[in-house]
């Protein structure tokens, strides 16, 4: 289920993009952090431990919130925003 | 110093932009460096261009007004700077800046600098602080304003400081159910801040209404808490907490907001130079600044929580300062009369900063009850009795080989989120004050650098 | 306040991987000793280095020294308790011409004697074996049993053991000044502290230099300071430490799957600390880029240098003083300290205790820089 609740600005552009590999939405202005946990409940799989993770910060400072596109680029999920077309990855695929 | 250079600005929250216009109004064209899309900051922070139709009082209540005005200010004075958003300050060296903006690099010579770098909430861990749904009490308030987003359904909020109160306050006017105020301050220290802080009466006002708000609709309010852990495998499902008394219990809750006040963004000022001293308001090393924001080194000045924790009113003032710190260097007249009156300010707020350490006070205790095997540095995956036992066993003393030697602090956030509990806990081992063990050296870049810059470079004429 | 006194047998300045190692060294021989150590054991260059455990590459001179260090890295947990992650993941020197892959041969059959084990593999083979390095390169020397540690680790876990086995190791304790007074050598520390031993070992790495100095012994010691990254974790892509032949970009990826790489120079701010330099250090990202690919969505998280201390011809300076009985020089290894640098440790041991070594120290003495009156 869903982490963030939009309580908002929900009259918004909807923007089309891919989540491991199922066709998903956000609206526009969506961060890819906001994108992601208004579908799913994290952003990525840490390295060490293959634990989850959801970003901590939103802020740009904790770093917890880098995730991966199919095309194997590196963003920082609550600096960047979501667009039409974006192939994301919330899995452990750091180690592919 | 160069006169063919400019002055550059980093950072366009209140500080920065307050700096910047006094600039411009003296006839200099400051550069204004940020890292967002848009000016404003944190606390001010706007949501994205585009589509987002929320008023200023549903985005920032009582401060909308102040945040209108910062807004306009900089507008204001948009084509009379070199505006740079969305652009990473990743290394200052020899009189120049490093720029990272669209994977781009750029050096950036500047003739003075101004850093109002701002500030990220300060935490400690909690067996299951790294769960999905477990975000700071800033990082929680930027959902809200930013994205229109609560980062869960029912949350708990936990911990200390001005944003505590206030963050729960919004979550609950924007319809989200709050599981309960979990406050580490106990009650009876609280009743007596509220007395010191009857300088600002404006500030006591807002927190008693927060605080009759939640209460009037039922919001549980504990004080004297300590958490024990966030329970759930995937995702937060409870806060298990020690009340006043001692007694353990369990709140069901699909997120937790924390935070123990803010700690400052010094990187910068560390790699430009500027000497240290340790604060004991902040309970963190601080760049060195006079009551104008000069810090150390000539030319270069601090403004904002960027270099101790103020809050906005004051990064106004001192951003508005430390330039005229700058034109006076520059031997450019200033008004004495807005001088004296800035100082006499910010002399007024620097003894508030000490009572508002005494209001929210920092829960050293929590410190000692992390375990051993609870993880404090999320980037590395360490715990707690790494730390301890390098300092146990008297391999290291001081911050910098306790990083060396355990990995703590080397990780992607470069200590951001746990170099405040490896202190605590060195400190506390050693058996010295939270001052007597260093601080970490900040290291370019700070924060990650694509490889791919490298090779895109834009040489600046 | 009264000054602490301590009198041993041997002193020594300077606790990185070659002071910390001859501490062990003599201490197992018996011998009482006391290392002073104006910062943190094995926090200067030996803690901050790439962290290549390598033979292959050094001049020739520096093989049978660098031959004695890999059988002591060979008994690190024995030694240190700890392996400090050290793996002999073979080092691969890369050519990338012709001629680099002749001055590699060459060098294979110079050093057939010392027991390297050198593999050149090109072509197909190579292709096979490193199919991550592309066609980065025509192909390569392997060193088969080099590889790569963890300096942090490491330097300083052989002060540790030392202290373990009783050496005294004092740590933020500078020395202010050294002596011969009689048959002894007296340092001091401040007012605090006083060492009086029978040797004196000067390991002090980039700041040698003072020590030597004031034994009339001047050498030309130059500070330089090597550029290093470090990316965030990768997926595993390299198992060998890799290198160039003729310089540039060398780079490892650790076991959590970062990969360090370094090249290029930094900058000092001081005597005593240095920063990296920003067009170098875009230029080791830049070539680091293009030497391994699979950098290419990766981000660098932390860059650092160090001081190490250069001679005018690339060779340390190990051996006896030639101006005072019982001091022993052993530093200015240029930038390539770390392997053999517990070689060293033991081969001053070895002077102290017999007077002697069999290792061929000609290459390295003192007074090769001064004119010949």
């Amino acid at each position: 289920m869903a982490l963030l609740q939009r309580v908002a600005e929900q009259g918004r552009r909807v923007v089309r993009f891919t989540l491991d590999g199922r066709p998903v939405e956000a609206l526009e202005g969506d961060t890819i952090l906001t994108a992601m946990l208004t579908n799913g409940d994290r952003l990525r799989r840490t390295e060490f431990a293959d634990t989850p993770r959801a970003g901590f910060c939103m802020m740009g400072a904790c770093q917890d919130c880098w995730v991966r596109t199919e095309e194997g680029e590196r963003l920082r999920a609550c600096g960047t925003f979501i667009a039409d077309g974006m192939r994301l990855l919330s899995g452990g695929e750091w180690n592919s | 110093m160069s006169g063919s250079l400019p002055p550059v600005i980093v950072g366009a929250g209140p500080a920065g932009i307050r700096a910047a216009e006094r600039l411009v109004a003296a006839g200099l064209r400051p550069v204004v460096v940020d890292e967002a899309a848009r000016w404003g900051g944190q606390i001010y922070r706007q949501p994205p261009d585009g589509g987002f139709t929320r008023p200023k009082t549903a985005l920032y209540g009582f401060e909308a007004g102040k945040a209108d005005a910062v807004h306009r200010a900089m507008a204001a004075i948009r084509d009379r700077v070199d505006y740079r958003p969305r652009t990473l300050v990743w290394n200052c060296e020899a009189g120049a800046l490093d720029l990272l903006s669209d994977g781009t690099s750029e050096t950036l010579p500047f003739s003075h600098l101004i850093l109002a770098t701002g500030a990220t909430d300060r935490v400690l861990p909690f067996p299951g602080w790294t769960l999905p749904g477990v975000f700071t009490l800033g990082g929680s308030q930027v959902a809200l304003k930013f994205q229109g987003c609560a980062v869960g359904r029912r949350v708990a909020f936990l911990g200390t400081g001005p944003l505590l109160y206030l963050v729960a306050y919004q979550y609950l006017k924007a319809g989200v159910e709050v599981a309960g105020v979990f406050d580490t301050t106990p009650f009876a220290a609280q009743a007596r801040a509220t007395a010191g802080m009857l300088r600002d009466p404006a500030t006591l006002a807002k927190g008693l209404l927060f605080v009759g708000w939640l209460r009037a609709h039922g919001v549980p309010i504990h004080n004297g808490v300590r958490p024990v852990r966030g329970e759930g495998t995937e995702r937060v499902e409870a806060l298990v907490w020690r009340d006043a008394r001692g007694q353990e219990r369990r709140t069901a809750c699909d997120a937790v907001a924390f935070g123990l006040g803010l700690r400052s963004e010094t990187q910068l000022a560390d790699l430009a130079g500027c000497r240290f001293r340790f604060d004991e308001a902040d309970r963190a090393w601080l760049p060195e600044r006079d009551g104008a924001g000069r810090s150390s080194v000539p030319g270069l000045y601090l403004a904002g929580d960027g270099s101790g924790i103020a809050g906005a009113d004051a990064a106004e003032l001192a951003g508005e300062r430390a330039a005229l710190a700058l034109l006076e260097d520059l031997g450019r007249p200033v008004e004495a009369a807005r001088v004296t009156e800035l100082d006499s300010r910010l002399a007024r707020i620097a003894a508030f900063r000490r009572s508002l350490s005494a209001a929210f006070p920092f829960p050293a205790d929590w410190a000692d009850a992390i375990a051993d095997d609870t993880m404090i540095c999320r980037c590395e995956g360490i715990t707690a009795g790494a730390v301890r036992e390098v300092a146990r066993s008297g391999q290291a003393r001081e911050m910098n080989r306790a990083k060396a030697l355990t990995r703590a602090g080397m990780g992607r956030c470069q200590g951001r989120m746990c170099s405040a509990t490896t202190a605590e806990l060195l400190s506390r081992t050693l058996g010295t004050g939270p001052d007597g063990v260093g601080r970490l050296r900040a290291q370019p870049p700070i924060k990650p650098l694509p490889v791919s810059a490298g090779a895109e470079r834009r040489e600046v004429a | 306040m009264m000054r602490e006194r301590i009198d041993c047998d041997v002193a020594i300045v300077g606790g990185g991987i070659v002071g910390g190692s001859a501490a062990l060294f003599l201490r197992q021989a018996g011998l009482s000793v006391t290392l002073l150590e104006r910062d943190w054991c094995g926090a200067k260059a030996s803690g901050v280095n790439f962290g290549g455990v390598r033979r292959q590459g050094r001049p020739l001179e520096q093989l049978p020294l660098s031959q004695r260090a890999h059988a002591i890295w060979g008994r690190l947990p024995e030694l240190l308790g700890t392996d400090a992650e050290y793996i002999r993941s073979g080092h691969l020197k890369l050519a990338r011409s012709e001629p680099d892959l002749a001055s590699l041969i060459d060098y294979r059959e110079r050093t057939q004697g010392f027991g390297l084990g050198l593999e050149i593999i090109t072509g197909e083979e190579f292709r096979r074996r490193w199919p991550a390095l592309g066609d980065r390169a025509i192909g390569g020397s392997l060193c088969p049993e080099d590889g790569h540690a963890n300096p942090r680790l490491v330097s300083p876990a052989f002060a540790r053991a030392a202290a373990k086995l009783g050496a005294v190791v004092r740590e933020q304790t500078p020395v202010d000044r050294v002596e011969k007074d009689g048959d002894r050598f007296v340092l001091l520390s401040g007012d605090a502290l006083e060492v009086r031993a029978r040797f004196l070992l000067n390991t002090a790495g980039a700041w040698s230099w003072r020590v030597a100095e004031a034994f009339g012994e001047p050498v030309p010691l130059e500070s330089l300071h090597p550029n290093m990254a470090v990316t965030e974790p990768l997926p595993r892509f390299l198992d060998v430490n890799i290198g160039v032949e003729g310089g540039g970009v060398y780079g490892r990826q650790v076991p959590r799957g970062n990969m360090v790489v370094g090249g290029g120079r930094g900058f000092a701010l001081d005597a005593d600390r240095a920063r990296p330099q920003r067009d170098a250090v875009l230029t080791l990202m830049r070539d680091a880029a293009e030497l391994f690919p699979q950098l290419r969505h990766a981000h660098v998280i932390r860059c650092w240098t160090g001081v190490e201390g250069y001679t005018p011809d690339r060779n340390p300076i190990v051996g006896p003083s030639r101006t005072t009985p019982g001091l022993f020089h052993a530093f200015g290894f240029s930038g390539a300290g770390f392997q053999i640098g517990p070689g060293v440790g033991q081969t001053l041991a070895e002077l102290v205790t017999t007077g002697g070594t069999p290792m061929p120290l000609e290459p390295f003495r003192i007074d090769r820089f001064t004119p010949t009156a």
